[in-house]
């Protein structure tokens, strides 16, 4: 006989109607609702822009579009500098210091996961170095290489250009990161690969550069972009330094005119700059993802 | 009987506090296919992994080619070259082709040019009758077909003693006959194996000699016939039940 008190199922009919108030958010109805939201919110910010005590001001200081056209080209003659022009500096900075975080944070990764003992110092060296200078934050990293470096009176290396220092200082700062980013990538290539790799015979440094590099390089793209967003912009901070990058310019306009659109302008030239990456970026996230759903 | 190339005496292996091989003592002479069964945990991938040298052992001797492999002076590198290791989890590369898997040793590894041997690779796809997915990523071939371009991969190398550990145990029960064809070929070709395996059929049929290891100690060795019909330890017996 069947046990009557449990392991008997329900003999109930079941309803799986969402309650009232829940449909209105199901079907087509939900494209409606979406609508409806967005039109709110975005409509409201738009207001609050407009309405606010304070609004014709900040329209006139911050999105007066003579201003924003005039910071944009800057004048020679009146010692206006451009915003567009400066942020040629931004974009030249940024290029260069990609190239020299990408080797140095590989040589800093690499040195920090040797086993070899001769290079036993160098591997400490390694986690002092990305201890300190994820630790500092990178506006004084600028200040000190900036105003540091120069005091030290070496003939060749204190007599760079400010902006050299600015590169050198946002290269210091971004290889720790992007060390650890790729140090990460490293570690999450299954460790059958090695030994399937050194089984081969594949010496050490081969099977890193043919079968774990590859790999992990693979899998940390998507942060590694993320970190060049923000290297993009940070190449801000050389204004600090007195480089007339894009910020100075914006900030020797509103200094001279009494206006800050050019700071507004040189806003909307950095999102130019990220959203693009910042597309990619997610694109790559996405398809990482999709690829990780259909291999399982 | 051929030349012995490769001689356990009394191998010790530790991780800490855990002996996983108690004193295993073993010839393989060459052409010879020689088998290991075991429970898992028994230790017969350690052993596989010790003469590749992926492991240091902590006692004993192993001799390969009448060259202690304890020896200070030895360069595992080389010695990987001539034992081909095939694994488990296949261990593919996967962004590599195919093909690049198969010419990765040689070229990587022997620096051998790369023109010279893409013939020779094709070869030995043909042979698994995957030459026509030579440009293909391992990620789309089923998991019987990659465990045939791992074996490939280790062949491309000719070694002179090729090592499987336990190469059919995560595939599909539908495709351990396509592998295990595979290496009764290599086998009948005079192929010199030592494999690790729970196939006990496949053992019967093409091993000279089975090994039959427990927690690390080998309780007993023979001919198919001696071990599967005739076993003489209790636990040869129990273990024989068990896996039937």
């Amino acid at each position: 006989m069947v046990d009557e008190t449990d392991a008997r199922l329900s003999e109930e009919t079941p309803s799986f109607f969402a309650p009232r108030r829940k449909q209105l958010l199901l079907g087509h109805r939900a494209i409606v609702a979406s609508a409806l939201s967005t039109v709110v919110i975005i409509g409201g910010l738009i207001a609050v822009f407009f309405l606010a005590p304070g609004g014709a001001t900040v329209r006139h200081f911050f999105f007066n579009p003579h201003d924003m056209w005039q910071s944009l080209v800057g004048d020679h003659k009146q010692a206006l500098s451009s915003v567009g022009l400066g942020l040629l500096i931004n974009i030249r900075i940024f290029l260069i210091a990609e190239v020299f975080i990408l080797a140095f944070g590989l040589a800093l990764a690499w040195t920090r996961m040797t086993k070899s003992p001769v290079l036993m110092p160098f591997r400490i060296l390694a986690i002092i170095y990305s201890d300190i200078f994820r630790g500092i934050p990178v506006l004084l990293v600028f200040l000190l290489i900036g105003f540091g470096v120069p005091a030290l009176e070496i003939s060749f290396i204190s007599s760079q250009s400010l902006a050299v220092y600015g590169c050198v200082a946002l290269i210091l700062t971004y290889s720790a990161y992007v060390a650890e980013v790729l140090r990460a990538g490293i570690y999450s290539v299954p460790h059958g690969q090695i030994l399937a790799a050194r089984s081969l015979g594949l010496t050490n440094s081969t099977t890193m550069r043919r079968v774990i590099l590859p790999q992990a390089v693979r899998t940390v793209i998507p942060p590694l972009l993320n970190d060049f967003i923000s290297l993009q912009k940070d190449t801000a901070l050389l204004s600090v330094l007195g480089v007339i990058d894009a910020v100075q310019a914006g900030t020797i306009y509103q200094d001279l005119r009494f206006n800050s659109s050019g700071l507004v302008v040189a806003s909307l030239l950095f999102l130019a700059m990220t959203i693009p990456l910042t597309r990619v970026t997610d694109r790559l996230i996405a398809r990482d993802r999709n690829r990780r759903l259909a291999s399982t | 009987m051929n030349e012995v190339i490769l001689e356990l005496d009394s191998v010790v292996k530790r991780f800490g506090d855990n002996e996983v091989l108690r004193g295993i003592s073993l010839d393989l002479h060459r052409h010879e296919v020689v088998c290991l069964i075991g429970a898992s945990g028994s230790g017969k991938s350690t052993l596989l992994r010790c003469v590749n040298l992926l492991e240091t052992i902590d006692g004993g001797t192993i001799t390969l080619f009448g060259q202690s492999l304890t020896d200070v002076r030895i360069d595992p590198d080389k010695v990987r070259r001539h034992t081909g290791m095939v694994f488990q989890s296949f261990n593919l590369f996967p962004h590599l082709s195919v093909l690049e898997n198969v010419l990765v040793g040689p070229v990587r590894a022997l620096k051998r040019k790369r023109s010279d041997v893409v013939d020779e690779a094709l070869a030995l796809l043909d042979r698994i009758g995957l030459r026509s997915r030579c440009d293909d990523y391992p990620d789309r071939l089923s998991g019987g077909q990659q465990q045939r371009v791992a074996i490939v991969r280790s062949l491309a190398m000719k070694p002179a003693l090729l090592l499987l550990d336990e190469v059919t145990s995560a595939l599909d029960p539908s495709l351990v006959g396509e592998v295990l064809d595979l290496l009764r070929d290599l086998a009948s070709t005079g192929t010199t194996m030592l494999i690790a395996t729970h196939e006990m059929n496949f053992a019967r049929d093409v091993a000279q000699q089975v090994v039959y290891l427990d927690g690390g100690v080998l309780v007993e060795k023979g001919t198919p016939e001696e071990i599967f019909s005739h076993p003489q330890h209790e636990s040869t017996r129990l273990f024989l039940e068990r896996v039937r």
